[in-house]
């Protein structure tokens, strides 16, 4: 069965600028990929150019294995939820929601049939007279997704669908965009740049970085196996510090990290310098002064957060580690002293790039 | 398909002017007969086309096909006149007069346009603007209009400045007329001869601009920065220039201070000063314009003004400037683009200005007059009018393209962030004064100027006869009983009509045309698009009177001979007026996100649909503005159409401006207060109609609201 969507070496340049360098990916059918990465790392630009709003310089495109690359955006089987959800102020409901599949030929009564069932599944059956301005955010979010999938496209894209919802809506709408995808086994394209939101919905996630893909992969080993600096900084925090790989056994090494010897997965990783990202829960704080097995600091910063404490904790008077600790009962002030442990399970080699 | 229907059916040759004798065959009759061979390509174009179309897939050669076909006509179409050949070359090669035909007729434009269409089918399909059939299509045909109707008139006038009036090649005369004294001459530095008229044109132009500029920064001064109540003076200013036919100012200059105007008697008479001409000339024209083009500076000042956000002057005081010193050094430095700005959109406009100069130049000759004259006085030489136009074209050309590249580079919207709000500081007191010196008198000539129009047309002559009567009105709108019943026996109906009826054959076009524009400029990506701007806008810039040479040079002989006819008017009116429509488009599709119009294609619209059922309910405020002002220009409109009226179409301005020349103010008048009060009251109509809410459309400010480079008329 062909990819749902495929890219073979696509090229985006605006003027000097390249937006797209080269990327290649392929899409499962009934899959939800998200496209993660910082502002004008080139996410929503694979976005444009799948719906066809944007054409690329070089490279193609395909869409159900058909190559779409000269194709006008009306023209392909897809669809789009924007950001601004771009809902038409001067037609109601049931007319947005109508909208594409009049486009697309169905007949009325056919069409306002189809629509009203998909308002009802996203919850806003009773909606269809109003106008887009008489809905909340989250209901005409919902307005949008509803006259997206309506269409039954190939593949539906979102683009950073959530950013306009206060931080609690978003949370739930983007557990309802979830289960939609699931329950009606939707080929859906995510873009964002929130972390988290990433990891909550995502089969897998692609992490764009200056034009071109830094890693792909699933939400578990993009956060336990990051391949670059850059990927382990951006999902998660994590600290990042120079080791040596002393040296390496089967598929682990032995890193030494200060007065530690760790043994760790290398992913690839050549003895010799290289990076380990630490997780900041993966560091265990106890006060007092460090003995052999641990590292000895002193907290710089402290701030409580409610659920958790969050430590800054400066080594040696040079390094400052981010440190997250679930003991809210007895903070550690600022100036003590601690030793710290590390728990293996958050802890990643990184080859030096 | 169409094109194929185009050469079977419809005539080639039929827009008026056909020679007896010549049926008025279809195109693929005669050349299948042999009659005309040269149109045997155009059919022979065809071919691979239709087979690119109906076999297998071949853009490139669709395209090529279709631009071969459209590329012969022309060459055919210049080749071969009424006449004979169309080149001498050609003559001298054959060594006989050559065939004639007439001028092209509606196969022909039905068959350029499906060529169009054709070559918009073959570029979409290799993908030029991301494969949109219509969006190409739309391109072509725009750019298509704009070459034929506005870049070949102003090659015409080149080309034709280049020969003398037999039509041969005279480079050496050209450059005579060119830079000969009486374009450049300085004499009137010297000696008591005049100037050449480039300098006088200058020369006005330049007081105009400052004069103009200065009040009317005086007038957003107070309206901004004082308790002066501002609503009713910016709706009142911004009104006035659409309305008033521009000839209109002029006219009652004449009647207040002309050698019998009201106010000369009565000083005269009070003071025993003999009356004398010093309207007339320089003096008048200055006037005149100062007073017409002050409102458009005073939009333009309130705009920049407003863009000097308040918390700099507000922070310019807290450290410790005063209210002089912060005008000095924050508000002075921050509008002086804007001044530069509003400088030089007068400046355009006072040379473009025709009617003034006209009315109340007496000897005083401008390039506007001066093409005018040469074009209809006694010399009648056209070849002279185009070095005139020539002359006055790179002129506007090279201050609009200043004032582009002024506005363009130079943002004078203030860096301080969105925080716009705060009082803005006092003004200074001597300033306040000078405010105030600058304005009155203009407001005082205003109403003086009004007064005069309104009240003048009903006594029997204004300052010398003050007596009331209707006979002004009777003789031009009077509706008598007659044998047939009622019917319109006032002089001035038949243009009123005339005009009324060409002006709305050209409103829709007009709007389309420039709303399209719009749309293309602000919503498509394609190569070129800065030059499709500029030449789309440069229309402002061409003076009207130079409108109206062009289209006499391009239009009055084959391939398209459209003088005469009604068709030329109303073409020159939509051309004339398509950037009103382009900027109130562009301004209407700013405020709508760019997101609905990729909401609906990523639906499955395509962009024709999604132009008519998201886009356009949306345009709905920019549509009805460009409507409407297309409308009133069309009908306040003088220096295009006065060379292309006829008797048969005679419009309202071209019929007044008559009137006023032979001294028959009374009618004229009469008929100027007419247009004024039809012109607001169809404004106020519109606007009320608008202002209802509709309901589900955002509140689209800007509806109709104009911005300033929309009111430059000719």
């Amino acid at each position: 069965m062909p990819h749902a969507v495929e890219f073979q070496g696509v090229t985006k340049r605006y003027g000097a600028v390249t937006a797209l360098d080269a990327i290649s990916l392929q899409i499962e059918r009934g899959t939800l990929v998200t496209l993660l990465g910082p502002s004008g790392c080139g996410k929503t630009t694979v976005l444009r150019l799948i719906a066809g709003l944007e054409q690329p310089n070089q490279g193609r495109i395909l869409i159900g294995g058909e190559d779409v690359t000269l194709r006008a955006a009306s023209e392909r089987n897809i669809s789009m939820v924007f950001q601004s959800y771009a809902l038409f102020p001067h037609m109601t409901v049931l007319e947005n929601v109508c909208y594409g599949l009049r486009a697309g030929g169905v007949k009325k009564p056919r069409a306002i049939e189809m629509a009203t069932d998909k308002l009802a599944q996203v919850g806003l059956a009773g909606y269809e007279g109003r106008l887009p301005s008489e809905l909340s955010g989250g209901q005409q979010q919902r307005v949008a997704v509803a006259r997206a999938i309506v269409l039954e496209p190939e593949v539906l894209l979102f683009d950073e669908p959530l950013s306009n919802l206060d931080a609690k809506l978003r949370r739930r709408v983007r557990e309802e965009i979830r289960d939609l995808q699931q329950s009606l086994s939707l080929t859906a394209l995510y873009v964002t740049h929130d972390q988290q939101e990433a990891l909550a919905i995502s089969d897998r996630i692609l992490v764009m970085n200056m034009a071109r893909i830094a890693q792909d992969g699933t939400p578990r080993r993009l956060y336990e196996q990051p391949a670059s600096h850059f990927v382990a900084d951006f999902i998660g925090d994590a600290n990042i510090v120079p080791v040596e790989i002393v040296r390496l056994d089967g598929a682990t090494a032995e890193v030494r990290l200060g007065p530690f010897l760790l043994t760790l997965p290398h992913h690839g990783a050549e003895p010799g310098p290289a990076e380990l990202a630490i997780r900041p829960q993966a560091l265990i704080l106890a006060a007092g002064p460090a003995d052999g097995k641990s590292l000895s600091g002193r907290i710089a910063r402290a701030a409580y957060l409610g659920s958790h404490m969050e430590y800054w904790v400066s080594v040696a008077g040079e390094i400052d580690l981010f440190v997250v600790s679930p003991d809210v009962v007895s903070p550690l002030p600022p100036g003590a002293e601690v030793a710290m442990t590390l728990a293996p399970a958050g802890v990643a080699v990184i080859r030096r790039q | 398909m169409v094109a194929w229907g185009a050469l079977a059916l419809v005539p080639w040759y039929a827009l008026g002017g056909m020679p007896r004798g010549v049926p008025a065959w279809p195109a693929a009759m005669q050349a299948l007969v042999g009659e005309r061979p040269w149109l045997i390509p155009v059919l022979l174009a065809l071919l691979p086309a239709t087979w690119a179309v109906i076999g297998p897939a071949r853009p490139r050669l669709l395209v090529w096909s279709a631009v071969a076909g459209i590329a012969w006509i022309a060459v055919e179409g210049f080749g071969i006149l009424h006449h004979g050949w169309g080149f001498e070359a050609l003559a001298t090669l054959t060594g006989s007069p050559g065939p004639t035909q007439p001028g092209l007729g509606w196969g022909a434009m039905i068959h350029v346009l499906a060529l169009t269409m054709l070559i918009a089918h073959g570029l979409a399909r290799q993908g030029v603007c991301r494969g949109d059939v219509f969006v190409v299509g739309a391109l072509l045909l725009v750019v298509g209009l704009i070459v034929l109707f506005v870049i070949y008139p102003a090659l015409c006038i080149l080309s034709s400045a280049l020969r003398d009036n037999d039509g041969g090649f005279a480079p050496t005369l050209f450059a005579a007329k060119l830079f000969g004294r009486p374009i450049w001459g300085l004499d009137c530095l010297f000696g008591p001869q005049a100037c050449g008229t480039a300098w006088n044109t200058v020369a006005v132009a330049s007081i105009v601009g400052v004069a103009t500029t200065l009040i009317g920064l005086a007038f957003a001064l107070l309206a901004l920065r004082t308790r002066m109540p501002m609503k009713p003076l910016v709706a009142f200013l911004s009104v006035l220039p659409i309305i008033t036919p521009p000839f209109v100012i002029g006219l009652a200059l004449i009647l207040l201070f002309g050698r019998s105007g009201a106010v000369t008697i009565w000083v005269a008479d009070l003071l025993h000063l003999p009356r004398t001409r010093w309207i007339y000339g320089i003096t008048g024209i200055t006037l005149a314009q100062v007073l017409a083009f002050t409102p458009i500076s005073f939009l333009v000042m309130i705009g920049v003004l407003q863009g000097v956000a308040p918390s700099l002057e507000e922070a310019a005081q807290t450290l410790r400037a005063g209210r002089w010193r912060t005008f000095r050094t924050i508000t002075w430095p921050l509008i002086r683009p804007g001044l530069a700005n509003a400088f030089l959109i007068a400046f355009i406009e006072s040379m473009a200005d025709f009617a003034n100069p006209l009315m109340i130049g007496g000897n005083f000759t401008v390039l506007a007059t001066d093409i005018f004259f040469a074009v209809v006085g006694t010399t009648h030489d056209q070849g002279r009018a185009a070095v005139l136009a020539l002359v006055l074209l790179t002129f506007t050309l090279t201050a609009f393209q200043a004032q582009r590249a002024w506005v363009g580079r130079r943002s004078y919207a203030t860096m301080g962030g969105k925080g716009a709000a705060g009082r803005a500081a006092a003004l200074p007191g001597g300033l306040h004064v000078l405010s105030y010196v600058a304005v009155v008198p203009y407001l005082l000539l205003t109403i003086a100027v009004y007064g005069t129009i309104m009240v003048g047309g009903f006594v029997v002559s204004i300052g010398r006869d003050n007596t009331p009567t209707l006979r002004h009105l009777m003789t031009a709108f009077s509706v008598e009983h007659g044998v047939g019943g009622w019917f319109l026996s006032g002089s001035a109906w038949n243009s009123l009509i005339t005009t009324f009826e060409i002006a709305l054959i050209a409103m829709p076009f007009t709007a389309a045309i420039g709303i399209v524009t719009a749309w293309l400029l602000d919503r498509q990506r394609f190569a070129g698009q800065k030059s499709f701007e500029f030449l789309a806008m440069m229309s402002f810039a061409i003076p009207g009177t130079v409108v109206g040479v062009s289209y006499i040079l391009a239009f009055n002989v084959p391939p398209l001979a459209l003088t005469g006819t009604g068709a030329i008017i109303a073409i020159a009116f939509a051309f004339r007026n398509m950037p009103v429509g382009i900027r109130a488009g562009l301004a209407n599709l700013s405020q709508i996100d760019r997101s609905l119009d990729e909401a609906s294609l990523t639906l499955g619209a395509r962009s024709f649909r999604t132009l008519r059922l998201v886009i356009l309910p949306m345009l709905r405020p920019a549509v009805t503005t460009a409507l409407v002002y297309s409308f009133v220009r069309a009908v306040t409109a003088v220096s295009a159409v006065i060379f292309l009226v006829t008797g048969e179409y005679q419009l309202a301005t071209v019929y007044i401006v008559g009137r006023a020349d032979v001294g028959d103010y009374g009618v004229a008048i009469v008929y100027s207060a007419v247009l004024i009060v039809l012109m607001l009251l169809i404004l106020l109509v519109i606007q009320l109609a608008v202002g209802v809410k509709r309901p589900g459309a955002r509140p689209a400010s800007g509806a109709g609201a104009v911005t300033p480079m929309a009111i430059v008329q000719g």
